[in-house]
Formats: structure tokens, sequence, C-alpha cells
């Protein structure tokens, strides 16, 4: 089994209230000298067969139509480097 | 680059500026010029631009608005008029209410879920700004074609985004709407309305007077949200390095809104506050122009301090910046460091970004350089005003003419039958319960009333049992066939919602909706409507205390129908003496009250049953209405209905389905003589509610109708699990249960 890893963010311009949330609660907790917290997703998924470009592809697209809303949301794809599979074709 | 400097702007006249990209008609942009002696700055041309556009400036709709404002009907309820954040009425015991009904269309289009929740945390701010505390919201929603993959797309975003943003601040969700017709696929309705509640003391304007004080800006951060149009000035015009797009979709915290509602009511008590203004549609450029030409001096104003979420945004972007959960203060110099006490205690951040000067000039600086320098009156309120070009469409007479009652109808009791069952689970007309479900409607403890029943409805003091109605209720069908018509049904048809819950109706706000002004036929419309609105609300006596415009609802030619939706406010001494919809008590007698015709063009019968719209709408007889409402008002408060149900769009067979369902009790019904099952059961003439009396009230009750001249059918009685029209069919309660509810879980599923 291979693993592709898709992290999703909040565009940078777009409000992220739970990172604000975080980031006002670390000075509480003792934690200076952060700036500025965006809090994202991040998706692992467990792909079958061999992760060539049909599958990365694939998978391009069910992010895009899926995991991540591209209104408001970045995402980016990425296989697993510790994985043990055969490296994608390039 | 260089900064657009007011200095620089005087120098280097023939700029190439893109005002066509921002908006800005050729005329227009030729009046600023000539309103400013030179060439606009960046940022003055991104203020002129935002401004002026089609939503913040009424430039389209103001000529026909005016008549709101001369037809007001003799009231004295009436503390605060149109063209405040919201109109204010006199509900009595010293308290006074707010309300308003905004539209939050496009962005609800684009991103569901942020767009509708931004619309409630957008007209809560209104409420605010007033003085007053919101109690409550609602939410008429009209979306596409019900099977449409669009619509599930669209309608669970906007849903989640209403109960997300709604439920998060603890505001009771009492009402609204849900419609579907494939004229609003790709221009879904998602109108939100709120109601705020207030001493008479407490009642607050937004100005800026009193040279000296101090302009206070609190809430969230400014950032890059929903400026597609200052980027491309900033971007492409002056600085080709910056990101070429900004998203026009903000995103909205409910959790610091609600830090907002506290913080400025607690500066509002201690009287910390000359004016305030909330920054929603076009952000700083609005509130500081606004503030400032509604005021009596000018407005100083250093961009440098405004608190940025994002460093690298330019001026342009700060001024048109809608970053939500903002607001802007006027506050007396020695009442700031109190009001930062009360924003730092809230957890609020607020700074002071500028003053109120003796002069008459908006001046902004940035980087110590001035960069807007203008008159605000001509920012905000001397907007270019057009009188377009309006004509009754050619095709209207033959819509018209495409008369509904020529339909063929069920031939026996059988197919009457089958046709009720369509009809009550048509989209339409079937159970909302999927919808209001996931909003909460009780948080707070004082929603008597919420949906499905005919008005929701709040109590607003505890001691005496005071409360609040309001119900929201359009029908783009109707006002297809008719505009003028159709605008005076949605007014009736809530102002009888109003009443049917005991409560009695007061003022109205309402929402135009309708397509691109540039279109004579669109055009004439939306003049028919106002002006059905106008004499409407004149004829009943509830004046119009403000309203919301969208415009440009449409795709390529296609128009969504003209679609006013009207609220109405009403007031009850207890609403201990309110009455629901529910027929409870076994045994009771149905009464039907009001005339019926055989009037069914535009009726939910003609669309679920065959798909067609055409012929004219129901008629409207206004006295009658104030009449219905009296009685149903009067009848309520000495205890002579134990329920009541407006009828309106599915006729009487919807509201006995509605009222059957809710009470868990059977109806039997009888055919009155002169009328047909079919017209009984499906005609939609306006003025009508029916309604359930105890048998003990049944001659007082009977006796109070005649006396005052309102037509008292009776129809029948409340009785067993079924309902039955005697000589036709009969429904067991738990197929029409089915029915009724089934049909839009099934679509959502």
């Amino acid at each position: 089994m291979a693993r592709v890893v898709v992290d999703v963010m909040l565009k940078p311009e777009i409000l992220d209230p739970q990172g604000q949330a975080v980031q006002r609660a670390l000075p509480r907790l003792g934690f200076e000298g952060i700036a500025d917290v965006r809090q994202g997703k991040r998706f692992e998924l467990e792909v079958e067969g061999p992760v060539d470009e049909a599958a990365l592809a694939r998978i391009h697209e069910l992010a895009e139509t899926f995991l991540a809303n591209t209104v408001i949301e970045d995402f980016a794809v990425k296989v697993e480097e510790s994985a043990q599979v055969a490296e994608p074709a390039k | 680059m260089s900064l657009d400097t007011v200095d620089n702007a005087s120098r280097t006249p023939d700029v190439d500026q893109p005002w066509k990209e921002l908006g800005l008609k050729e005329d227009e942009y030729a009046r600023v010029r000539e309103i400013l002696g030179r060439r606009p700055t960046g940022a003055e041309l991104a203020m002129y631009s935002v401004m002026w556009s089609e939503h913040c400036s009424y430039k389209s709709s103001k000529v026909h608005l005016r008549q709101f404002g001369d037809k007001v009907p003799a009231n004295d309820a009436m503390l605060v008029g149109i063209g405040e954040n919201a109109g204010v009425v006199d509900v009595g015991e010293g308290y006074a209410v707010t309300f308003k009904v905004e539209s939050h269309n496009h962005p609800s289009y684009v991103e569901p879920y942020q767009g509708a929740a931004t619309g409630v945390g957008g007209i809560v701010r209104d409420i605010i700004a007033m003085g007053a505390r919101p109690v409550a919201v609602v939410d008429p929603l009209r979306m596409g074609a019900a099977d449409h993959p669009d619509t599930k797309r669209v309608l669970p975003g906007v849903v989640a985004g209403i109960g997300g943003y709604g439920n998060s601040l603890g505001l009771p969700n009492i009402g609204g709407e849900l419609v579907f017709d494939a004229c609003y696929q790709g221009n879904p309705l998602v109108n939100a309305g709120a109601i705020g509640v207030m001493r008479h003391e407490d009642i607050h304007l937004a100005k800026a007077s009193g040279a000296g004080n101090k302009i206070v800006l609190y809430g969230a951060r400014t950032g890059g949200d929903g400026i597609g149009g200052a980027s491309i000035l900033a971007s492409e015009t002056f600085d080709a390095t910056k990101p070429s797009k900004r998203p026009a979709v903000q995103v909205g915290d409910p959790f610091q809104e609600k830090l907002l509602i506290e913080c400025t009511l607690e500066a509002f008590a201690e009287k910390l506050v000359v004016g305030i203004q909330d920054l929603g549609a076009a952000g700083l450029s609005c509130a500081t122009s606004e503030l400032a030409s509604n005021g009596s001096g000018g407005m100083r104003v250093e961009l440098d301090d405004v608190p940025l979420r994002d460093s690298t945004l330019s001026p342009e972007e700060i001024l048109m910046s809608e970053s939500q959960e903002r607001m802007c203060a006027v506050v007396e110099e020695a009442k700031v460091e109190r009001f930062l006490a009360i924003c730092e205690k809230w957890d609020v951040i607020a700074t002071v970004v500028g003053e109120v000067t003796d002069g008459d000039r908006l001046e902004i600086f940035w980087h110590g350089e001035k960069i807007v320098d203008v008159d605000p009156r001509t920012v905000a309120h001397e907007g270019p005003v057009y009188e377009r070009p309006y004509a009754r469409p050619e095709w209207q007479d033959a819509l018209q003419a495409d008369d509904a009652g020529k339909l063929p109808r069920p031939a026996d009791g059988a197919e009457l039958r089958a046709q009720v069952l369509t009809l009550v689970g048509s989209p339409n007309q079937a159970s909302k319960a999927w919808v209001t479900d996931q909003y909460d409607r009780f948080v707070q403890g004082n929603t008597v009333l919420a949906q499905p029943e005919d008005s929701g409805m709040v109590r607003i003091n505890e001691e005496t049992g005071l409360g609040v109605a309001l119900a929201s209720d359009g029908n783009g069908r109707f006002a297809k066939l008719d505009p003028y018509t159709g605008a005076q049904l949605a007014l009736a048809e809530a102002y009888r919602n109003v009443a049917a819950s005991g409560a009695r109706p007061l003022a109205v706000s309402d929402c135009l909706n309708f397509g691109s002004p540039e279109d004579p036929a669109v055009m004439w419309q939306f003049a028919e409507a106002v002006r059905g609105i106008a004499d409407g609300c004149l004829q009943l006596g509830t004046p119009v205390t403000g309203g919301n415009v969208s415009l440009y609802n449409q795709t390529g030619e296609a128009a969504i129908h003209p679609t006013p939706v009207v609220s109405v406010l009403g007031v009850i001494d207890d609403v201990a003496r309110r009455t629901p919809m529910a027929f409870a008590q076994d045994g009771q007698l149905l009464y039907l009250l009001g005339d019926t015709r055989e009037e069914f063009g535009g009726s939910a019968w003609s669309q679920a049953v065959h798909d067609h719209l055409g012929g004219l709408p129901p008629a409207v007889d206004l006295d009658r209405e104030k009449l219905l409402g009296e009685i149903l008002v009067s009848a309520s408060r000495d205890g002579m209905i134990d329920a009541a149900h407006d009828l309106s769009d599915g006729g009487l067979i919807q509201a006995v389905t509605e009222s059957c369902l809710r009470g868990g009790n059977g109806a039997r019904l009888v055919v009155p003589d002169g009328l047909d099952a079919f017209t009984l059961l499906f005609s939609e003439s306006a003025g009508r509610a029916v309604v359930s009396v105890p048998r003990s009230e049944e001659l007082r009750f009977t006796d109070m109708c005649g006396a005052r001249g309102l037509p008292v059918t009776r129809i029948g009685v409340v009785d067993g699990d079924a309902v039955e029209v005697q000589g036709e069919f009969t429904v067991p309660l738990d197929e029409l249960r089915s029915a009724h509810e089934a049909t839009i879980p099934a679509l959502l599923a």
C-alpha cells in the first residue's frame, strides 16, 4: 500500500478563526513568540496499486472536488517519502 | 510603485485609471473628476466605485423607493424610519423593536456555507448598531429546482451556514421560507432577517459629530476578504507584484460577533458612544463616509493605524476590505479610555484610527501622505441616481391570458385524493423540518412560536408577557403574473400570518429581489412591486421601516421571478394568549373565514400537478385583510379560538394538512353549499384563514364575525386520525404524514 498525503489549508487571505483561537491561547499557556497560527487539514490516503501519474491525477481530482473547498482553500498532494512504493512516474 | 497621493493625482491628470474594471460607468467617472476638480487617487477611486455601486447606492431603485417615504400611513409606533441601519418601532411598555431583512444572494451561491453565515452576521450587526440586543433571526430562502444537482450543493451549505453562525451566536431562528423554482437556478436567494429589542431611550443613530471626537475601529482585524474589485486596482494597475486575485468570499467568526454584541451594548449602556456604524459591504469606505456624511463635521483617518491580518494589504484594499465582525464608533475623547477598557474586557481589538474635524472633508492618510480628500456626502449620499426606462413586457399579456382555470381538474374523489397527496408532498409544500431542525429555535428560552407556525414569536418582557411576532412571505409566481398584485399578496400574507398567531401587525420591512435593472421589463416589475407595497402599507396602516434591494439576480437573459419578500412585525400584549396552528382538540369546530373563489393562477396546485404558470394571481382586498386580522386578534385575546392557520399557497387542504399533522388529529370536512370540493381544497383566494373553535365559543365567535361582516363558514370538525372530505375521499394521517414529510430528506439525502 502506498500513502499519498493531501494537505488542505485555508487560502492565506481568508480568515482562520480556529488558527486565531490557538494563537490567542498560546501566551496564556506560557508559549511566547508565535506571531500567527493557521490551521489546516491533513488527509492520508492509502492507495491500492501503484502511485503512478494516473493515480495521482485521480487523487488530485478527488482532492479538488471533495477534500478541499477550492473557493476558500488551497491543497497540496504529495507522496509520502517513507512509504515503500515504487516512485511515481515522473 | 509609488503611492498615489492627492498631490500626485493633481500633478498627473492623465494617468489611465481602471474605473471600468471597478464597475464605474464612463459618465460616473467623469462625475467623480468633476466633483474633485482633478482625477481621483487610487484610494478615492476605490471608495467612489464601491459606494456608487448598485448595492450601496441604490442608484436604480431610489426613485421608486421614495414612495415608502411619501406614502406613510399615520402610525405613531414608528420611532426611526428609512435610511438608518434599521427601522425602529414602539411596541409598548417602554420597549422598542428594530428589525430588518437583507439579501446575501450572490455570496451564498459562490460559497454557500460562508455566504449564508456572513449574511446572518451582517444583519445582526445592523441591529446592534441601532443599540438593540438581537433576540431572533429569520431566513427566507429560494433555491433552484429541488431535483437539480446544484441545489444539493447550495441548499445544505446555506442551511448549515445559517445554523452554524446563528446557533453559535445563541440566537433562535424563528421563521423563514424555503421555495424551489427553476428560475432561481444559478441565482438562489438567501435573505436574512433579525429582530432586536431595546428601551426607547437607548436608540442610537449612525453619525459622527463634535470636532475632536475619536473614531474607534473595533472587532476583527482587517484582511483581504471580499475585495475582488480593489485588487484590480492594487495589483494590476499600481503594483504588478501582488497576487492578482483576491477572493470575493468572506469567512465569518460568530464567536467574535458575540463579543462584539456584548461589548457594543455595554458601551451603549455606559453612554460612551456618539455614533456607531457596522462595517458591511464596502467596509471602511462605507463606514467612514456614512458616519462623516451623517454628522456635522469632517473626518480625518490614519489608515496606518487599522489593525491588519495581512500586512501586505495596500491602502485601497484596506478601504474596500469586507472582513467581517468589525464596527466603527465615534467616541468623545474623554470617554475613549473607558471604551477601550470595555473592548479589552471582551477580548475585542479596538484602535483609535482617526477623529472628527471642524471641516467638511473626509481625509485619509497613509504613511503620512494624504491619499483621500473628498466631501463625504458625495461618496455616501449624493451618488448617481438613475431614472431607468421601464416598460411592461410584451409577454405579460400572453402569460396572463394563459388562464390556470382551464387546466384539467380531478374527475372524481379518487383523483382528488391523489392530487392532494401530490400537492402536500411537492417540494414547495412539503414539510421543511429538515431545514428548521438544523436551527436552534428555542435558545434563550423566549421563543413561543417558531417554524412551521404562521409566524415566529418571542417574548420580550418576562414579567408582563409582552412579545413580538415576525412573518416573512413572498411569492415570485404571483409577482411574475402581476408584480403589483403579487407584492401586495406577499404583504397581505405576512400581515395575515402575524394576525393568525394573535399578534397585532405594526410595521413592515422588505427585501426586494429582482433581475437586472438595465432590462426595462425587470425595471417595470420592480416599479410595480414597490408601488404595490407602498400602496398596500398605506391602506393597512403599517409603515415600511426599511429594507434592502438586490438587483442583477439573473443569468444571461433569464431573470429570476420578481421576488419581493415582505416581513411584517406584530406585537402581542401577552404571549400566553398566542394562537398556535395545531388542531389539538378532538371535537372542535372548523370554520373557514373569508371568501373562496375559483382562483388558481400561480397556485401551488397549478405548479405541483400541472407544472403551469399563467393567468392572474388571486385578487387582493386589503380592507378585508384588515378586518380578518382584527377578528383573529380579538378572537385570540378573548379565547374564542384554539388554533388558526392562514390560507395561502396550497389553499385549504394544505392548511388543514399542516394543522392536523401538527396536532396529531384528523379532520372531517364537509363541502359547503355553493362550492365544489376541488375549489374548496385548492383555491388560493386571499384574505382567508381556518380556525378551530371550542363548541362553547361557537355562538360568540360566529356572532362576532357576523356583526363585523366577515364571511364565516362551518366546514367541519376536528376528529379521528384521518382527513376526510365527505362524499369524496379519506386519507389516513399516517399516509398524509409520509407524503408531507419524506420529500425534502429524500431529495437531499
